[in-house]
């Protein structure tokens, strides 16, 4: 605290006469009286009183105005006053202490909208460019960036010789750099020059600033300003392509998700299950239960009710599995048209269940933080949900693959999906196998189920949308391997990302269905065909 | 596959057997009103359409308390019809043919309407329809209690153009791929090269139903906006697509302030599956939101909430329209002493009856109503907040004034001109483009 006090003395000695006049006048502000004016304010007035209070320079409106523009300012229609909420606490936007408003107090959010908090977060980038902490800073800087103007430069130049963290300085100057190309008076040099330092400081937006700075600049700066975009634009071509890949493979790790459940029960076993969409649905629910449970009585697990929910979920799925299997498949094995016939009338019933209980809206599952908002890995854009999304769906996919192959279990299965008889002639229970297979499909698409809250709706219909999907994944990668999955998952993927762009996405669908037609033309039996005599039956 | 429909037809008859099953002994009392309630219940659209359902039941039954219509009581006749649309054209045909009911409300897709259209004019009977639709169309038999573009879309767009919605001058046109998104974005297409804008400033993307990846589009979106200008996108993005859509923008960090979405089709209830935290700021154009402060608002949540038995249910504004519809019929029925098609359609026009935003709506005789335009933006809490209104209220045009081809059409069901397409300068009816 006494550092930036001392450093806002600083400040105010270092600037020039008249903005020390401005400041002087400023002071007669009534700050308490306008943060209580607020409380009544219409959306107009409520603009001019930010710009009032911004003007006060005084650093005790930061959180009044922060709390504003994120909406945790609020009015207590019983007494009037202006207070801050965030949670349970209360406190004084001025002051930052506890306020007790009594029983009666009845509190309602100061609104505000978009252009309102364009403004506000430019005030705040003035007064928070000194904070003490970097994050501050930077989003200081970058709200100059964003609303440049020339008025700041003594402020922003202050800032960056003081500044000490290499990523902040580099936003800074980006900042100041904006500031003299836009500004009126500044040299054509000076100009020039600024280029460069908004084309390393600026990231992302660089292009955005270039372009919109390119049709007002002088026409000796115009050349600098070209080259630098065109520059630019080739290095997003280049990462255009390697999104697309990463879009793809993010794509095909969620149709991996749903497929290789069916990998299991429709390409080992044979089995064709059209409820396996709602396999996938059910543990979308049970997602939705477990947070519910966890919310009312652990809020703090909150963040881990994703990973508590997997084993839920794939407990409860592959019950329903085994259910299924014992109940209904097992009568049906050799007669492929009436399981299907079985399955997808089980599908029904379990959509219309599940709407009956819960209702045909979408339930919410909470993203848990570290599945929020994205990273800048060079320049790809890597969204957290889709990451961990990929990563799980190479955990599952390996793991599937150990049990099949290195326990007992997996060969048993193999066993009696290769030859029936002679699995039970050697001692297999082959029922119990058959059961154990089906539940741990099931099981999976529950696991799938999980990770779709991330990205889909949780809805009856959620199964419905990623059965034709999956079913066209196994098939294109070849019946009874899990490899023929994993490939023709991902290839798929990245086929519909690239064909996208260009056709469209209604259009990038019906082209992948068209060569997936071609392909099985081709080779009936997918991309690994499985050998040997076994398949011949 | 030939399977789907098969499925959905026999899913359906078990259901509408099932559901009109419990009515049969009701059927038996002469002396009632029948309504018969036209929505899917199971099925992509149940999402949206089931509340519209429960909204019919709490209308009647608030109806029946006040002593029902010309002193009979009011009966609801409920059929699913599956979101399957030449189901939707049968169902209408036995609602009217065998159950015998006099006005029918229901449809939220245009398709459904689209579908159910000739059965209405072939039996002559009365289709109520409360969802915001493409316009370009006038049919006798039909109300349209929903927004017609000029009630939704061109105001949306005026906001964003003004001082106040961020002066956009790049626009992005996503929709779903059908009529609606199609034919509302064409004539925003033309509404915006006629205000001046340039046609590389504005990008259209259709995607199919249910949608779930949207990472190369909101990509794109990215980089569309990212060409100096200030940039908004027009969604006409059809339900369930919506959640993947908003969550995918919020996760590539395009917050409101940057790139503001204006949507057509999402409101309270879409919103009520959905955590809305990064979604503050982008904004809603509909003609009635919950969070409107009046009396006769308040009174309508607090009765539906009761009717419901949830305390945590939302309104919104298809169940307005419902609600106007359903008045505006019960007003013109007991104006003309009469359920008989013709006498309502007679007599409905001109009609007047409160909304729950302080106005009034008004049966014009082009069978659509006037409402105001109000633009929201999207709370932490899943509600709207009011940013902008219409002065006055907005009457529907149903022929678009934008289009070349209909600017010259009018709708008119009273008397001397009786037609829902009236070419102004031929002074003809049905007269087409050419």
């Amino acid at each position: 605290m006494l550092t930036q006090i001392l450093r806002l003395a600083l400040l105010t000695l270092s600037l020039l006469l008249p903005t020390q006049m401005v400041r002087a006048q400023d002071a007669a502000v009534d700050i308490p009286a306008q943060v209580t004016a607020l409380g009544e304010a219409s959306l107009r007035e409520l603009g001019a009183i930010v710009t009032t209070l911004a003007s006060t320079g005084d650093p005790s409106v930061v959180p009044v105005l922060t709390a504003l523009g994120e909406g945790n300012l609020y009015l207590d229609e019983t007494s009037g006053a202006v207070v801050i909420q965030r949670g349970s606490s209360i406190t004084d936007p001025l002051t930052g202490e506890a306020v007790d408003l009594g029983a009666d107090a009845d509190l309602s959010r100061i609104r505000v909208n978009n252009g309102l908090r364009r403004d506000i977060s430019a005030a705040l980038s003035g007064m928070t460019l000194m904070s003490d902490n970097p994050g501050t800073r930077l989003s200081a800087a970058q709200g100059f960036l964003a609303k440049p103007d020339a008025a700041n430069l003594p402020l922003l130049d202050e800032a960056i010789a003081a500044e000490t963290e290499a990523n902040v300085r580099s936003a800074m100057q980006a900042a100041r750099a904006v500031t003299i190309l836009t500004s009126e008076d500044a040299s054509v040099e000076d100009k020039n020059a600024a280029v460069p330092q908004i084309v390393s400081g600026a990231g992302r937006n660089a292009i955005t600033i270039l372009t919109g700075a390119l049709a007002n600049a002088p026409d000796e700066v115009k050349p600098t300003i070209q080259s630098a975009i065109s520059g630019l634009e080739q290095g997003r071509a280049v990462w255009g392509a390697l999104q697309n890949v990463w879009f793809g493979v993010s794509l095909g790790s969620v149709l991996l998700l749903a497929a290789i459940g069916l990998a299991i029960t429709f390409g080992v076993m044979g089995v064709i299950n059209m409820a396996h969409g709602e396999m996938v649905m059910l543990g979308a629910y049970t997602t939705f239960l477990v947070q519910l449970v966890i919310r009312q009585n652990f809020p703090g697990l909150l963040d881990y009710s994703l990973l508590i929910a997997l084993p839920v979920a794939f407990l409860v799925t592959g019950a329903i599995g085994v259910g299924i299997e014992r109940g209904i498949i097992r009568w049906l094995y050799g007669r492929p048209l009436e399981t299907l016939l079985a399955t997808w009338g089980l599908s029904l019933i379990l959509q219309q269940t599940v709407r009956s209980i819960f209702g045909p809206t979408n339930q919410m599952v909470i993203a848990p933080t570290w599945m929020s908002g994205s990273t800048d890995f060079f320049g790809l854009a890597i969204t957290y949900n889709r990451f961990w999304i990929v990563i799980f769906a190479l955990i599952v996919f390996f793991m599937l693959l150990l049990i099949l192959n290195r326990t007992p279990l997996g060969l048993q299965m193999r066993a009696v999906t290769q030859n029936r008889r002679m699995a039970s002639a050697m001692g297999i229970r082959t029922p119990f196998v058959d059961a154990m297979t089906f539940g741990l499909g099931s099981g999976i698409a529950g696991l799938a189920g999980v990770a779709l809250t991330q990205i889909d709706n949780i809805s009856p219909n959620l199964g419905q949308n990623y059965i034709i999907d999956s079913f066209m994944v196994v098939v294109f990668g070849g019946v009874g391997n899990l490899w023929g999955t994993f490939v023709g998952a991902l290839t798929l993927g990245v086929a519909n990302k690239f064909l996208e762009p260009y056709a469209g996405a209604v259009l990038g669908k019906i082209l992948i269905l068209v060569l997936i037609i071609l392909f099985i033309q081709r080779r009936p039996r997918g991309l690994f065909a499985l050998k040997g005599r076994a398949i011949e039956q | 596959m030939n399977f789907t429909r098969a499925k959905s037809a026999l899913l359906a008859a078990a259901l509408a057997g099932s559901i009109s099953l419990p009515m049969v002994p009701a059927m038996a009392q002469e002396d009632t009103i029948k309504v018969g309630i036209l929505h899917s219940l199971s099925g992509t659209m149940a999402i949206s359409e089931t509340t519209l359902k429960d909204t019919m039941l709490f209308l009647i039954e608030q109806q029946n308390a006040k002593g029902g219509v010309l002193g009979k009581q009011l009966e609801p006749v409920v059929v699913d019809i599956a979101s399957d649309w030449p189901l939707a054209a049968e169902l209408a045909r036995q609602l009217i043919e065998v159950d015998g009911v006099d006005v029918v409300f229901g449809c939220w897709t245009s398709v459904c309407r689209k579908s159910v259209l000739p059965v209405f004019e072939e039996l002559n009977s009365l289709l109520f329809y409360p969802v915001q639709y493409e316009g370009e169309e006038s049919q006798r038999n039909v109300f349209y209690t929903g927004a017609s573009p000029n009630q939704q879309a061109i105001p949306a767009v005026d906001y964003l153009m003004s001082e106040d919605g961020g002066s956009v001058e790049r626009w992005v046109l996503a929709g779903t791929d059908y009529v609606y998104p199609q034919t509302t974005n064409k004539i925003l297409e033309q509404y915006l090269l006629d205000k001046g804008v340039a046609p590389e400033d504005i990008m259209i993307n259709y995607t199919p139903f249910g949608h779930s990846d949207w990472q190369t589009i909101v990509s794109d979106i990215k980089t569309f906006g990212s060409a100096g200008k200030k940039t908004a996108v027009v969604s006409t993005i059809n339900g369930d697509a919506n959640v993947p859509f908003y969550r995918e923008l919020g996760n590539q960090g395009i917050k409101a302030e940057d790139i503001p979405v204006v949507a057509f089709s999402v409101g309270e209830e879409e919103l009520s599956g959905f955590d809305t935290t990064p979604l503050v700021g982008h904004l809603a154009a509909w003609n009635y939101f919950m969070s409107v402060d009046t009396p006769e608002n308040e009174a309508f949540i607090a009765d539906w909430q009761k009717f419901i038995g949830s305390d945590t249910r939302v309104t919104n504004d298809p169940m307005e329209a419902h609600m106007i519809g359903f008045n505006l019929w019960v007003a013109a029925v007991e104006k003309a002493g009469s359920t008989e098609a013709d006498a309502v359609i007679d007599n409905i026009v001109g009609l007047e009856t409160p909304n729950l935003t302080g106005g009034i709506a008004k049966m014009l005789p082009n069978h659509h109503i006037t409402k105001p335009v109000l633009i929201g933006e999207i709370q932490d809490d899943g509600q709207f907040f009011v940013v902008w209104e219409t002065e006055d209220l907005v009457p529907g045009d149903a022929w678009s004034d934008y289009l070349p081809e209909s600017k010259m059409l009018e709708a008119d069901w009273t008397a001397p001109i009786n037609c829902g397409n009236y070419n102004t300068e031929t002074k003809t009816c049905g007269g087409s483009a050419q």
